[in-house]
């Protein structure tokens, strides 16, 4: 890297690709090209830096400086003022919309002060297709630690970490892997579980685009403890990008002997192939997933017999999540008192959120376990946007709940999540405002669980079908008082029936919201009525007489021919023959029309 | 068996895509993506086919492909249009450029149009949590769509 006098980041992410990250970096390069600077200005595309609101984000380096909301045609200032004439691009510049300034390192901005990241560490830093960045940054030094060091010393260190699963179940690594290391077998596996599919958690796919190799290390250092000698990662199919980078990470981890036979001359032998999942959300569950591995459908089975005595192909297998390998290397070279040092008493080290929904800084975050939601939502994530008001956040995707205000203040760890009646799951984080409707919210997720259910235990296939159908009800406005009482019942019963972890969790969304929002599903159930105006069959048009001038347009424009009314005189909705199409509303020039 | 109406071509090309895969049954899942890459959908004479080549049964091959929403057994329009329906783009209005889409081109979801041009899925998070609502159409991803935004979209792939 010394080469260079100057690097110019830019965000390779899912994200910020989508918003033309690609075309910015071929116009900076041609830029560069035609005024000679080709050989003193370096352009690396990295993984995504987090700040995902405020894409496709470009990082000038020595000087740090983060512009963001680049567009191509900005290429050419910004080589002009500050590659040249060493001029920050001020209109570039993040302000903060507090304080009005304009920040220009991401180091000050509030998004970033708050954050640890850990395995986030080389996301946004390094080029994601160049092992030698990665190496440079103390990659693989901690697979070279670890060979002189026996194996159980190793696990030791894992497990003195307390790091715990960060897929969802929390349950501690190194306990994991000490497991799977004591079953004795003549082959073993290590997989690496990237079946992202709590929909808003995108931690997974950001770490494999943006340091793949810190992966493949964890595995290796897994699969050093086990005796395993070959590596399996089981990926979304819907993660192109991801798929690529982790294939350069192999071809290139192979290439310099650290996948394959007698790495680093250690004489242990390891290397990683991958599998593509086709779109199904219970393969998360392991094992599922090894099912899916073995080509069959992804459907779970009882444990035990647990996958580290019996797993992929029959053989013992460990399972960890990419957030939860990408940690293993830093814990490794930095040690376990270290990592343990971060955190809270039963949950150590950092968390990654995917922040998203009603929010400001819409992103991905990294920060100690411990931290409330309060700071992330308000500090980290700027708050509501558009200035309305917070109702809830929803963590733990479909298998989380909604927390309310008064949870605001509760640090977030895998214990206190549990206890608020949502859990930490992969860290999707949802916030909502006042315009969210939470039974339709609670319907929402109950559709993707009816959709994702594999169908093989009854509780799970039949019961949030029925779950599903009474808040069908509700939000038509047709639900009953028992039917509140019903939906308790049954959720009870699916949690405490199903066989795998998606029932046994389905009916969190439907609890969490009866417990945080009755008053929501009152207002449903007796007034027929939705507060957040969000349920179409309980909305009603109504004009407003005083506002009302006569003028006769939404009459004109009502397909129905439901509003009636004189000239020059207040019109009248008739509610039992509008088909809440809102087209007289949109004409309105008056602003007469309302929805109540 | 039945009998495999599929062009001489195609079965040969199948066969290929088996044959990469060594003919394993643990392989099915991979052999899959790959027929779908070329076919684009999965009709039963595919599956039959890739079930003789695996020596698996063609109730297993079927009982794969209906499992996974990734594998389709209908042809997709020639601009397939998926809406992600993740709960980001859902809270923000995802289901009302879903609804828009549907009324301008009369096919519910899953379906193709009558011309073959556009068909319409739901999916769940491409991770593009920051620009939500997100739809995209073939290899296109279009962020912050809104449901008068939807008209413009489609007219771009109109001629």
């Amino acid at each position: 890297m010394e080469k260079y006098k100057m690097h110019i980041l830019i965000c390779g992410g899912t994200g910020c690709r989508a918003s033309a990250s690609e075309l910015i970096q071929s116009n900076l390069e041609n830029a560069l090209k035609a005024k000679g600077l080709e050989d003193e200005v370096q352009v690396v595309t990295t993984g995504c830096f987090g700040f995902c609101e405020k894409g496709p984000i470009v990082k000038i380096l020595p000087d740090n400086t983060f512009y963001v909301e680049v567009k191509p045609e900005d290429v050419d200032e910004i080589i002009e003022e500050h590659i040249i004439k060493g001029r920050q691009v001020m209109r570039l510049l993040y302000t903060d919309p507090d304080k009005k300034e304009t920040v220009s390192d991401s180091k000050h901005m509030d998004f970033y002060k708050k954050q640890i990241r850990i395995a986030l560490r080389n996301c946004g830093f390094i080029n994601p297709e160049n092992i030698d960045e990665y190496i440079a940054r103390d990659g693989y030094s901690a697979l070279g630690k670890c060979f002189e060091m026996t194996q159980q010393a190793v696990i030791d260190i894992v497990k003195a970490s307390g790091l715990r699963g960060r897929g969802g179940g929390g349950f501690p690594t190194g306990l994991k892997w000490e497991f799977a290391s004591k079953n004795d077998a003549d082959q073993k596996y290590v997989v690496c579980n990237a079946d992202e599919g709590d929909p808003g958690a995108f931690m997974d796919r950001s770490i494999l685009e943006g340091d793949p190799h810190s992966v493949l290390e964890a595995m290796a250092i897994c699969a050093y403890t086990m005796g395993a000698d070959i590596g399996v990662i089981y990926i979304r199919a819907e993660y192109p990008l991801a798929i690529e980078r982790l294939k350069v990470a192999i071809k290139q981890a192979r290439e310099y002997g650290l996948l394959g036979k007698d790495i680093l001359g250690s004489g242990f032998n390891f290397d990683v192939e991958m599998r593509y999942g086709a779109g199904a959300f219970v393969c998360g569950e392991e094992t599922a997933l090894i099912h899916s591995m073995e080509g069959l459908r992804g459907e779970p089975t009882v444990k035990p017999p647990f996958p580290a005595e019996s797993g992929y192909n029959g053989k013992p297998t460990n399972v960890n999540n990419v957030e939860t390998f990408a940690n293993i290397p830093v814990i490794i070279n930095k040690g376990a008192e270290w990592f343990s040092s971060i955190g809270t008493e039963k949950s150590k080290g950092t968390k990654v959120f995917a922040l998203a929904g009603k929010i400001n800084n819409v992103g991905l975050i990294e920060v100690p376990m411990g931290t409330t939601l309060r700071e992330v939502i308000y500090e980290i994530g700027g708050g509501i946007k558009d200035g309305k008001k917070f109702k809830a956040v929803q963590t733990g995707g479909p298998s989380g709940g909604c927390l309310t205000e008064k949870h605001l203040d509760t640090p977030i760890d895998f214990d206190n999540l549990l206890a608020a009646g949502s859990m930490m799951g992969s860290g999707g984080m949802i916030v909502m405002d006042e315009d969210n409707c939470m039974v339709s919210m609670a319907k929402f997720y109950l559709e993707f669980t009816v959709e994702e259910s594999c169908g093989k235990c009854t509780p799970c296939r039949v019961g949030n079908k029925r779950l599903h159908e009474m808040l069908d009800k509700i939000t038509e406005g047709k639900g009953t008082l028992q039917d509140l009482d019903l939906l308790r019942n049954l959720s009870g019963v699916i949690k405490d029936t199903s066989l795998c972890g998606l029932g046994q969790t389905s009916p969190n969304p439907v609890l969490s919201t009866l417990d945080n929002f009755y008053d929501e599903y009152l207002a449903h159930v007796v007034d027929h009525k939705c507060p957040s105006g969000q349920c179409k069959a309980l909305m009603q048009y109504i004009i407003d007489p005083e506002l009302c001038v006569g003028c006769t347009l939404c009459a004109r424009n009502c397909p129905v021919d439901c509003i009636a009314g004189e000239r020059k005189e207040a019109h009248i909705i008739d509610v039992e023959k509008c088909i809440k199409c809102g087209a007289c509303m949109d004409k309105c020039k008056f602003n007469a029309i309302s929805i109540q | 068996m039945a009998k495999i109406k599929l062009a001489k071509d195609k079965i040969e090309k199948l066969i290929d895509i088996c044959k990469s895969f060594n003919n394993e049954g643990s392989e099915l899942i991979n052999v899959l993506h790959q027929a779908q890459h070329n076919f684009g959908y999965l009709p039963a004479e595919v599956q039959e086919v890739v079930a003789r080549e695996l020596d698996v049964s063609v109730a297993h091959v079927y009982g794969v492909v209906t499992f996974y929403s990734f594998f389709t057994m209908v042809p997709m329009g020639e601009f397939p249009i998926s809406v992600c329906m993740g709960t980001a783009c859902y809270v923000r209005g995802a289901e009302k450029v879903l609804e828009e889409l549907k009324k301008h081109l009369k096919v519910p979801i899953g379906e193709t149009t009558e011309d073959g041009k556009f068909s319409i899925s739901c999916l769940r998070c491409v991770g593009a949590c920051g620009l939500a609502p997100v739809v995209t159409i073939g290899e296109r991803t279009y962020g912050r769509v809104a449901a008068g935004d939807v008209a413009d979209i489609l007219k771009e792939y109109q001629n």
